[in-house]
């Protein structure tokens, strides 16, 4: 016989872990979020030195020049554990099998003006092998960097780019085919447009400082790149050339966008925060970095924008400088 | 005219292909072994990434749309069986005890495999294993998180799991667990792959989570068996890729198989010792139990097990030679771990206790041939020891396994009279072990095994105390000094769990749904 035991009433002795309850200041009911992070990974009493890199703990907070009394400071404004990341992307992946449909079922692919189809592939296709190494500094943020509330969102990060590789991938079979995306890797490759671009993705693939790749992936570059590519020159510019169903192809990336670069902001504004050093490592980090991410995204912007392309790109400039600051680092 | 309707349809297995594969370049601005910097340190050749097989073939749409499915139904069970008082329908209170060992023995392994995948995928320069790897890792940190939130409510009403993260990062048997993760994550890439990828999840999780997740299940803890239940196919789709990885290494090169070979018997092995922690909650901790350790070993090991190192006999693999060891050690080994647990009983965190009448045939009918002559004696008069007031705390501590660091308590092969010791004289220091096994591993890499965080050791040097404790004043307790460092409250997360709080509380509350009071 089942007993029904919701009736029985009884006084729990504690309300969540204890590791939990000194980070919350209390014994209190916590959060999925909370108790799926804080804490996670280990940080005491290690066996072994790596024997791939003997000179850091399995764990090394000093593998970054960014110095933080505690790594915990890091947190998620999405809170983001797992459960709550695959139900997120659920949901937008539904969204975009509802925006291909539409397009495909409507041959609104075959509506578009020739000059905005060739466009979109020649801009989009090659930017599936940034989103692709972005892929691959995400996990590596994700495996070197201490601290399960900044490691953890790189993980998402890193699975949500190959992600979006895939879809760049279906936009050029949608709009081209498999020789589509042969020219795309071809161009990225070899022409001058994208050089300057690639030249700075496999850079950042030698970054030893996983903060630094942080900074240098998910803050500077796709912080330029979304707000060029998916906000300006597909949602506006080319939606006005009739290019409207290639936005919603691309709809992913936008949202994406705009819900992780507050995880994003957040981030640096916990570090900077944090001390005079860090703002200036960070000042420094963003600032190198931007000037040299926007010199590689001016000929490729230039693919769509022609004559705009530094006006454009000026703005684009200029809105990220205002981020940072808001972040708390002026650049 | 449409362009559309010519296209051609590309097959799943291209389509799949151009959705990784494709997407990925040889580099000319950096180097490869500068991207690259671990890929060739272990020896191990590869010459033609592309010939990875994908064993699985998921995109991201899909994988987020399937795992939400299964998040949902999973928290929701979940969220129910909270609010149903849930925990008050396992077999019985001393049951709790095995979610404790779970809790900080294993999940914090799944939450290093993470890690342990992530750096794998980043390493690895082909992009087929790169996304097989990247999945796993991010699979790993979902187990990692739902089966904290799956013992999150058992930690509101049972002790010994309050502060399971700062627990196995020091007391004391959770080194075994520990060391071990440390030990494949610290190796390069390719080992990595072969002692988790291959070892843990292909050849060794029948043993190691099955029991648990079953174990759920028989004792009615809806909460483990659901998150089991729900790992299932994340599980499926790890063991694929272990074989994966074994198989393209050894078809790559034939210089590869000695070394995977070596791999393979070390890390059977140092998979093995850490199931002893398993092979004790099979035969002792389960108040109703699934099947025995041994007859486990038979099914999962011996036969299985049998099969696949068969299949592999044709890349010139062998069945690591420790399997005839383990299989003397079958009708020994879970006794020897429980009379070790009880004994030191007031160190950790959960509690023990002696097998009653019937729970004793139940073992001497698994265990004919060990049982009644070896095992039954000893609990015999511990019981009785118990019954006077004289329960049995051993308060000295055991000498531990360079290795495997668990105590010296293991018997010769063929001989349970006598315990087994071997040992090593390396530097000028002389380093102990419980089998020629450990002892060969040790030997390969002293300058990795020299390096271990031995419990006992760092008792005894002071390391294990709190802050600021003086060992020299008057009427110094170590054992009250070495709890306060593992955040063990005294008599409510360790000793037996005859007259436990856990056991008191768990009749107290059951009484309250049954009886009239
Ligand atoms: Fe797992
Ligand atoms: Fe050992």
């Amino acid at each position: 016989m089942q007993i029904d035991l919701r009736t029985v009433s009884i006084k729990p002795l504690r309300h969540t872990f204890d590791n939990v309850a000194r980070r919350i200041g209390a014994d209190k009911p916590a959060s999925r979020y909370q108790e799926g992070t804080l804490d996670m990974q280990q940080t005491a009493n290690f066996h072994y030195r790596p024997t791939w890199a003997p000179e850091y703990d399995i764990y090394d907070a000093s593998r970054t020049a960014i110095k933080m009394a505690d790594w915990y400071a890091f947190k998620d404004p999405r809170q983001f554990y797992y459960g709550a990341y695959c139900l997120a992307r659920a949901k937008q992946q539904e969204t975009a099998e509802a925006n291909f449909d539409f397009v495909e079922n409507r041959g609104l692919a075959g509506t578009l003006p020739e000059s905005v189809r060739d466009t979109v592939l020649k801009l989009l296709v090659p930017l599936r092998h940034v989103a692709w190494g972005s892929n691959m500094n995400n996990a590596s943020v994700c495996a070197y960097s201490y601290g399960t509330g900044f490691s953890q969102p790189h993980i998402y990060h890193s699975m949500d780019q190959l992600g979006i590789a895939q879809y760049i991938t279906r936009v050029g079979l949608l709009l081209g085919d498999v020789q589509t995306l042969d020219e795309g890797k071809r161009a990225w490759m070899e022409d001058d447009a994208w050089q300057g671009l690639r030249r700075f993705v496999e850079d950042s693939f030698v970054l030893q400082d996983p903060f630094e790749l942080f900074v240098v992936q998910n803050v500077v570059l796709d912080g330029l790149l979304y707000p060029l590519v998916y906000e300006t020159i597909i949602d506006d510019v080319l939606s006005s050339q009739g290019g409207t169903p290639v936005a919603m192809l691309t709809q992913f990336m936008t949202d994406w966008f705009t819900e992780t670069k507050k995880w994003a902001d957040a981030t640096v504004k916990i570090a900077a925060a944090e001390s005079a050093e860090n703002k200036a490592i960070l000042g420094k980090w963003l600032t190198d970095w931007r000037d040299r991410a926007a010199a590689a995204l001016l000929p490729v912007a230039r693919i769509a924008l022609g004559d705009r392309t530094d006006e454009v790109m000026g703005e684009v400039v200029q809105q990220f400088n205002a981020r940072m600051a808001k972040a708390g680092v002026a650049i | 005219m449409d362009m559309q309707v010519a296209k051609k349809k590309l097959g799943l297995k291209e389509r799949y292909a151009v959705m990784t594969r494709g997407l990925d370049w040889t580099p000319s601005y950096q180097k490869m072994e500068d991207i690259y910097p671990y890929i060739a340190y272990e020896g191990i050749k590869i010459h033609d990434w592309d010939k990875w097989e994908d064993p699985f073939r998921l995109t991201m749409d899909a994988y987020w749309k399937y795992q939400a499915e299964k998040e949902r139904k999973l928290y929701s069970v979940l969220d129910a069986y909270t609010q149903g008082n849930g925990h008050l329908n396992v077999t019985d209170a001393r049951y709790l005890n095995t979610v404790k060992l779970f809790l900080s023995g294993i999940s914090p392994l799944e939450y290093v495999a993470h890690r342990g995948f992530a750096h794998a995928g980043r390493q690895f320069p082909g992009p087929g294993p790169r996304v097989a790897c990247l999945m796993q890792s991010v699979d790993e940190i979902r187990h990692a998180q739902t089966q904290v939130h799956a013992v999150s409510n058992y930690n509101k009403y049972y002790n010994g799991m309050h502060d399971f993260h700062h627990a196995h990062d020091r007391v004391w048997f959770l080194s075994v667990p520990k060391s071990f993760f440390d030990d494949a994550i610290t190796a390069g890439p390719f080992e990595f792959m072969v002692s988790i990828g291959f070892s843990f999840e292909y050849v060794l999780t029948n043993l190691l989570f099955v029991p648990f997740v079953s174990g759920a299940a028989y004792n009615g803890d809806m909460a483990a068996m659901t998150f089991g239940f729900s790992a299932q196919s994340d599980e499926a789709r790890h063991m694929t890729l272990g074989l994966e990885v074994i198989k393209f290494i050894l078809e790559q090169d034939p210089d590869n198989v000695p070394i995977v070979q070596r791999w393979i018997n070390k890390w059977t092995w140092r998979g093995y010792r850490v199931l002893t922690l398993v092979a004790m909650m099979m035969d002792y901790m389960l108040p109703k139990r699934t099947m025995s350790w041994k007859e486990s070993w038979e099914i999962y090991f011996e036969e299985n097990g049998g099969a696949l190192f068969k299949d592999l006999a044709r890349y010139g693999i062998t069945m690591p030679k420790c399997a005839e060891h383990i299989a003397l050690e079958k009708d020994h080994l879970s006794h020897q771990a429980w009379s070790t647990f009880y004994n030191y009983a007031a160190a950790s965190n959960f509690h023990t206790w002696m097998p009653d009448e019937d729970e004793m045939d139940w073992l001497a009918s698994k265990y004919p041939n060990s049982f009644d002559k070896h095992y039954r004696p000893r609990y015999e008069f511990w019981r009785e020891q118990a019954a006077k007031g004289n329960r049995f705390y051993n308060k000295t501590l055991p000498m531990l396994c360079q290795t495997c660091q668990i105590p010296m308590i293991f018997t010769e092969p063929g001989d349970p009279t006598k315990i087994c010791y071997r040992e090593v004289d390396y530097k000028g220091d002389k380093y102990h072990f419980c089998s020629d096994h450990c002892k060969e591993i040790f030997e390969y890499e002293p300058e990795k095994y020299v390096q271990a965080w031995l419990p006992v050791h760092q008792i005894y040097q002071g390391n294990c105390f709190p802050e600021g404790t003086d060992p020299t004043v008057e009427g110094f307790d170590p054992l009250a000094a070495v709890l306060k460092y593992y955040h063990l409250e005294n008599g409510r997360d360790n000793l037996d769990f005859e007259g436990s709080e856990d056991q008191k509380n768990f009749a107290e509350w059951r009484g309250q749904a049954t009886k009239n009071i």
